[in-house]
């Protein structure tokens, strides 16, 4: 009994966790992230369940509201000259626009609370919390899908017909992932602390979406803010996307200076993020 | 070093208390931010420091049972959150050897709009099993929260006992090497908690290392090797089960014969309830220490209650005697005056006799509950609050009469005999 209890031992070293306090930046937590997949997919499970349950609707709610904007947009902004590029009919354009929009808008939404709505669960166990504002962001990719089938339609209806470019999509809307987790992991973390995040949250997304290319065409931004607004990771994002779908200008080198811009805002949050994480259960 | 599970070695945790009040305000921080160069380093042990724990060296070898005792505040919850990684510590270090599998609350991660399925396969999920494990095991685990058709039903239509049930059923079945459970069985009816109970110890024999906190005497005793008594965050005793919860109930906590709140800020409790004072009269004399076991004792509790009408808050106490056996719980509805009466906010003192010539001798703990029911929720639950030594000084007049020697019984009335001779 004793010998094959030492031979299990010796075969299958056990795993060793060590506990003590941190210092310091340490590596980002994704290797850990990626240990716990299975438990990401669980969470953005039930992100989705809970999310439409006892609604009337269910997750045509994922489409009623940027095909509800694009009508508003449509009949009020559109009908300005010059908002829209030539050659695409503006509420092609702008559900274009709106679909990543949408998707980026709600995840980081969704992730920025996603801590603070998990309280009574990172209070009674462990796991790793960067699951939390990545399921919630992930929890956000279907109803995109069903909202990127909406704009398969509106295409069909406008006679729009993509080329070679829509094989770039995934790059473009990884974009947009990439954007939302990177901001919606940093606020997830500074809502823990300051829940004035709450309140800027509504604001902040409204600001952003008007400070990027959604309703109106970038080549409107003034030559000499191109630069700063480039910086802003939606707006290679978004024109990536609209242009990999429905064409219109061609983007320009900005676009990697948006993705990096986005991927240099994802590092630091990451890290900002795992600076925070040990002190989430004491101030939360 | 593979007969050890857990070693700890110098753990302390620091919280700032003072802090925490205005620390949710950004504004605050930025001004820390600004002026926080020509202040004073923030490092510096200051009033606002308060250590939840300090220096607690243990070590748990492999297949063993450990329990934590100790009073409220002590540093048993802090501990237990260290070793499941829920907070870090400030200094110190702890390594646990095996997969651990921690369990402080019943229902861990359950969702109240999902069924009790879905929940099943979330919470076990949150608790570290494998989607292939939960589904292998859904059946047996179904089956053993003894729900029935309320499995595909949202756990927000559940009775709490359902709840817990189910809760536990998924928590039985982690198959952890190391197990960390603070006293999530203070819930639940007696004949779950039992089935539990032998749940656990099964796992405790299947070589498994277990951590247990809790303020059940009889659920140390039962299931614990060892144990360690922490009081103001440090190790006061450490060693065989007995032992240590000998020392426990032998501690200073015996001479607090009253405990009081007077910040109702402070105290104990919600909106509807809160406590204002525990205390233990005896009555005709004798003190605290020395109770008279022919004399009764009065058990008065005082406390704020907030909400008029329909919250109806009703004092429980239950008495403990040395060896952690609840002997009675009373509750002052058994003032069928008062029961019936409407309620009014203010300062409310319920006062509970025990006569004289009932209790046994030894020391008796009171812990004091407060609650409402219709739902039934706990406002107070103050464990440990007072207790009180009964010593039998009877002179013949007593239960014991004449009789000298070991005298058995939890309780000890003085009952009414009729004796016939035919």
């Amino acid at each position: 009994m004793l010998l094959s209890r030492k031979a299990k031992s010796s075969a299958v070293p056990y795993e060793v966790i060590v506990i003590g306090p941190r210092h310091g930046w340490r590596e980002l937590g994704l290797r850990e992230l990626w240990a716990h997949k299975e438990l990401l997919f669980f969470f953005i499970w039930r992100d989705l369940k809970v999310r439409y349950k006892q609604t009337a609707f269910g997750a045509a709610w994922a489409v009623i509201q940027p095909v509800a904007l694009m009508l508003v947009f449509s009949v009020t902004v559109g009908r300005l000259k010059g908002v829209g590029p030539e050659g695409i009919p503006y509420p092609l354009f702008v559900f274009a626009g709106l679909v990543p929009w949408t998707l980026f808008a709600s995840s980081l939404g969704g992730a920025a609370n996603s801590l603070v709505v998990s309280e009574h669960v990172i209070t009674k166990v462990y796991f790793p919390r960067l699951l939390l504002p990545f399921a919630s962001v992930g929890s956000f990719v279907l109803d995109f899908f069903i909202s990127l089938g909406v704009l398969a339609i509106v295409m069909l209806i406008f006679g729009a017909t993509p080329n070679w470019a829509i094989l770039l999509l995934p790059a473009f809307t990884l974009m947009v992932l990439v954007a939302a987790l990177s901001v919606g992991t940093f606020l997830s973390a500074v809502n823990v602390r300051y829940r004035d995040v709450k309140y800027v949250m509504p604001f902040l997304i409204q600001i952003w979406m008007f400070g990027s290319p959604v309703i109106y065409t970038s080549s409107l931004v003034p030559e000499q803010f191109r630069l700063l607004y480039a910086l802003n990771p939606m707006t290679g994002a978004i024109n990536g996307f609209r242009w990999a779908l429905v064409g219109g200008p061609q983007p320009d080198a900005a676009i990697f200076i948006s993705a990096a811009a986005s991927v240099a805002l994802l590092i630091l949050s990451l890290a900002y993020f795992r600076r925070m994480e040990q002190t989430f259960v004491d101030v939360i | 070093m593979d007969d050890i599970a857990i070693t700890a070695s110098g753990l302390a945790k620091k919280y700032r208390i003072g802090a925490s009040k205005s620390h949710g305000l950004l504004g605050e921080s930025i001004w820390n931010a600004i002026t926080g160069p020509f202040g004073r380093k923030q490092d510096v042990d200051d009033e606002r420091d308060f250590w939840a724990l300090r220096d607690v060296s243990f070590d748990v070898p492999r297949g063993s049972v450990l329990g934590v005792i100790g009073r409220n505040g002590a540093g048993k919850s802090t501990l237990l959150k260290i070793l499941t990684r829920i907070t870090t510590p400030t200094l110190g270090r702890a390594e646990l050897r095996g997969r651990v599998g921690s369990l402080l609350e019943v229902g861990t991660g359950f969702h109240q709009e999902l069924t009790g399925r879905e929940n099943v396969l979330l919470s076990g999920a949150i608790l570290g099993m494998k989607r292939a494990e939960i589904l292998r095991k859904f059946d047996e685990i179904v089956a053993f929260a003894d729900i029935g058709q309320f499995i595909d039903v949202p756990v927000k239509r559940y009775s709490s006992g359902m709840k817990v049930r189910l809760g536990f059923a998924v928590a039985a079945f982690l198959e952890p090497e190391i197990l960390l459970i603070d006293e999530v069985l203070a819930v639940g009816d007696s004949d779950f908690q039992k089935k539990c109970l032998g749940k656990m110890s099964e796992i405790g024999h299947g070589g498994r290392t277990i951590v247990f906190v809790s303020h059940s005497m009889p659920a140390i005793q039962r299931l614990c090797d060892r144990a360690i008594l922490l009081d103001h965050g440090r190790v006061i005793a450490s060693g065989p089960t007995n032992e240590v919860t000998r020392r426990y109930l032998e501690s200073d906590l015996g001479s607090i014969g009253e405990r009081r709140w007077d910040d109702p800020a402070q105290a104990p409790g919600d909106d509807i309830a809160r406590l204002k004072s525990v205390r233990i009269q005896p009555v005709g004399g004798g003190s605290i220490e020395e109770m008279d076991i022919r004399l009764p004792v009065d058990i008065e509790v005082e406390y704020w209650s907030k909400a008029p009408g329909k919250f109806r808050p009703t004092v429980n106490v239950h008495v403990f005697n040395d060896d952690g056996v609840c002997l009675f719980v009373e509750h002052d509805w058994n003032n069928r005056e008062w029961w019936v009466s409407p309620r009014q906010p203010g300062l409310v003192r319920s006062t509970c006799h025990i006569p004289g010539n009932f209790l046994a001798e030894g020391r008796m703990v009171v812990s004091v509950v407060i609650s409402t029911y219709n739902p039934t929720k706990i406002h107070v639950l103050e464990r440990d609050a007072v207790a009180f030594h009964v010593v039998d000084q009877s002179e013949g007049d007593g239960v014991r009469a004449d009789w000298v020697g070991d005298y058995p019984g939890v309780v000890r009335p003085m009952l009414e005999w009729s004796v016939q001779v035919e």
